[in-house]
């Protein structure tokens, strides 16, 4: 099984509801509040991309569904810095020690901010394992999707494309393996494909017999036909 | 190793989310952990500064420019990165070209992942679940949601966002615009032109 967050296909949402192009960026301003101390917090440097995302898919299956976007971030990053030893549960109880925390030297100053969003994180590496698949090449995903190196782990195959049959499209080089970099496995970096899905592979029900799904998937998620 | 937490940590914080996210700001501010000028930075960075005009100004070059635009969908990142657009959530670039053959439409269907560097913050609707549950399986379902109706001779490509690639989608230069320059082009390119939940606006 994967997690709540792995809700593509999934019936019973009702429509999109889309915003007026001039709508505010940030409709609430705690929603700007949540997201600049998220990029704060990830300039301290003690967790990466993929523990981020994953913080947010093991909130509760009750609090994930019940909370707005904004309510995930920051209640993941109270449990992710609590969970890295950032923070103590007495401190986010209103209760914890004065005075400068040992990560102060290296929390983000005004003046950095433009260098550091500039600059990313790049998920492209050298090395790893030699490519496999070329394009055109008919291919099988992982059948379960979960994550092979740790139970309930982060992965990035969702459930609706596991043991479904596709194409490579192209290959997008060699990326850090969310399955392994948010467990702090090291990056385990492999080839990463664009893969090709007719709709009818993925549902009983297609829209229309010529529409595609693309999904970028890593190697070690395929295997040949 | 995941650890699942059934007491979770965020709930020692107070429950209402405004409150919540000013309780943990300003523990984090006593400890020295984040600098409230930084935050200030980065909301303007993200409020005003970076967002779909971005996107839109890449899509009236490629409209423009056939040598730009062939480079853009052959190599995307060092087209963009020449421009100025690089960065957080943009490092890794792919442009999808609409034709009257292929509509291409983006997604994240396990959070959210978007093109910060050319279009900004995503918008509410596409980090929503419906747009996340539906856009796989019935994107002209979804599409009509939006207003839009594609032909039956065109086929949808999907691009569900699953790793740090980011996808743009350049959509059709609309009739009656061959007299414009990139500016006035560049009016007519809207955000969800670029995400493929729109098309791009005829000019009045």
């Amino acid at each position: 099984m994967t997690r709540v967050h792995d809700m593509g296909g999934r019936f019973g949402d009702g429509p999109v509801l889309p915003e007026a192009a001039d709508a505010a960026v940030f409709a609430e301003d705690w929603h700007a509040r949540a997201l600049a101390v998220t990029l704060a917090c990830g300039a301290l440097g003690q967790w990466n991309i993929d523990t981020s995302r994953h913080a947010r898919e093991r909130l509760s299956p009750r609090d994930y569904t019940r909370f707005s976007y904004y309510e995930k971030w920051i209640s993941a990053l109270a449990d992710l810095l609590v969970e890295k030893g950032v923070l103590t549960r007495e401190d986010l109880a209103g209760q914890g020690a004065a005075g400068l925390h040992a990560l102060a030297e290296r929390a983000l100053k005004a003046q950095n901010v433009a260098q550091a969003l500039a600059r990313g994180g790049p998920a492209d590496r050298d090395g790893g394992p030699a490519v496999r698949f070329h394009p055109g090449q008919a291919v099988r995903t992982r059948l379960p999707a979960d994550n092979a190196l740790a139970d309930g782990g982060h992965t990035r195959l969702p459930q609706y494309a596991a043991g479904a049959q596709g194409y490579i499209l192209r290959l997008h080089g060699t990326h850090v393996l969310p399955d392994s970099s948010a467990h702090g496995l090291g990056e385990a970096p492999e080839p990463l494909y664009a893969v090709r899905f007719h709709a009818s592979t993925l549902w009983a029900h297609p829209e229309h017999p010529d529409d595609e799904v693309i999904l970028d998937l890593w190697q070690s998620y395929l295997e040949p036909l | 190793m995941p650890h699942d937490h059934p007491d979770h940590p965020h709930t020692l914080l107070p429950p209402e989310p405004a409150l919540r996210v000013k309780a943990l700001e300003t523990i984090l501010v006593q400890k020295g952990l984040i600098d409230p000028a930084a935050l200030e930075e980065i909301i303007d960075t993200y409020q005003n500064r970076i967002g779909p005009q971005n996107g839109a100004r890449v899509v009236a070059k490629a409209w423009s420019d056939p040598v730009f635009k062939a480079a853009l969908l052959a190599d995307a990142d060092p087209v963009l990165a020449e421009l100025g657009y690089y960065g957080r959530q943009g490092e890794h670039m792919v442009v999808v070209e609409n034709t009257p053959a292929q509509h291409n439409m983006v997604v994240c269907t396990l959070c959210s992942c978007y093109p910060w560097p050319l279009l900004g913050i995503p918008p509410g609707w596409y980090k929503s679940d419906a747009y996340r549950a539906r856009a796989v399986r019935e994107p002209r379902k979804v599409l009509a949601d939006f207003g839009v109706t594609l032909p039956g001779g065109t086929s949808v490509r999907v691009w569900d966002s699953t790793a740090e690639v980011r996808y743009l989608v350049l959509p059709m230069r609309p009739e009656g615009t061959e007299g414009l320059g990139e500016d006035e082009l560049a009016a007519l390119v809207t955000r969800d032109s670029m995400i493929g939940t729109g098309l791009a606006q005829v000019p009045a």
